[in-house]
């Protein structure tokens, strides 16, 4: 079983990576962009009976830090363009 | 006094800390290497030293905050052992939780290196009652990830409870409050950027390192 997790910061916690990216586009010519938050994508391979709860635990213990980050997980169907 | 220093791969100033607790107490800390889940005995203190343990894979200080002898650490806090984590000690320390808070990316993403002026906020700690209150030393900081947040109640408990040990004297990275230390709620967990151990003698080109070292010394010994 694929899976991803994208780990992004809370609202209200600053992201200074995503200034600075949002800086760089826009010395690169380009506007329009209203805001850059930058986050992690984390892609697993498990075996099936990997329970959701696991997945869960997984996360708050490790992948993200729960002071600052949100998670979001998202199972990739079979067949799916990873 | 008993002190203990910790290695995890990725460490880099493991040794400048057992040379600067040997210094500055006369007695030379155990090494430990993170892997090992237990200590070897009871220690007065534990320093986390600074580095890029794991290579900040992740974020700093998670990977090795997950580590067999962080558990061991956790519980010799509980038991009041004094635990110093300096710079990726720090990230290290809220990482496993036993200080409120989070290391960011410094604002505006450069790595800072160079010395800062630091104001003595608690003088009460077994870490800082040699400084003066509201005292400004000079201690260097080297970090990419020092920008402390913590949200506005957190900040306002740690404030109130003098919990804040170290402030910079001047924006250095983005810092809430312009943060540089915290001590845990029972006050024998600090956690701190700036590298008191790199200050330790005049070759260094500051000295103001030393009395953190000299106050646990004299804080462990009363305590006796």
């Amino acid at each position: 079983m694929k899976i991803r997790i994208f780990v992004t910061l809370k609202n209200g916690v600053l992201d200074p990576q995503g200034k600075a990216i949002h800086h760089s586009l826009e010395g690169l010519g380009f506007s329009g962009i209203n805001d850059v938050r930058s986050g992690r994508l984390i892609e697993m391979d498990v075996d099936d009976n990997v329970s959701d709860n696991d997945i869960d635990a997984m996360c708050r213990k490790l992948l993200a830090n729960m002071v600052i980050e949100n998670y979001h997980i998202e199972k990739v169907s079979e067949g799916a363009d990873t | 006094m008993k002190s203990a220093v910790i290695t995890f791969p990725g460490s880099n100033c493991d040794r400048d800390m057992a040379v600067a607790i040997e210094k500055t107490t006369g007695k030379a800390p155990a090494r430990i290497w993170h892997g090992e889940s237990q200590l070897p005995g009871n220690f007065d203190l534990i320093a986390v030293p600074g580095g890029f343990s794991y290579g900040d894979y992740l974020r700093s200080g998670a990977m090795a905050a997950r580590s067999p002898i962080m558990n061991a650490i956790v519980k010799a806090a509980e038991h009041g052992t004094a635990i110093l984590g300096v710079c990726n000690g720090f990230q290290i320390l809220t990482e496993s939780l036993l200080l409120p808070g989070a290391l960011m990316r410094n604002a505006g993403i450069d790595f800072v290196c160079r010395e800062v002026p630091l104001i003595v906020e608690n003088t009460g700690s077994s870490f800082t009652k040699a400084y003066q209150q509201g005292e400004q030393i000079i201690i260097p900081v080297a970090h990419h990830d020092g920008n402390y947040f913590a949200d506005d109640e957190t900040l306002d408990r740690l404030e109130g409870d003098g919990r804040v040990a170290f402030r910079y004297a001047e924006p250095v990275n983005g810092s809430a409050r312009n943060i540089a230390g915290i001590l845990n709620a029972k006050g024998n967990v600090l956690g701190m950027m700036p590298h008191p151990e790199r200050h330790i003698e005049t070759l260094q080109g500051g000295t103001d390192g030393v009395r953190l070292f000299k106050s646990l010394a004299q804080s462990l010994l009363e305590a006796v």
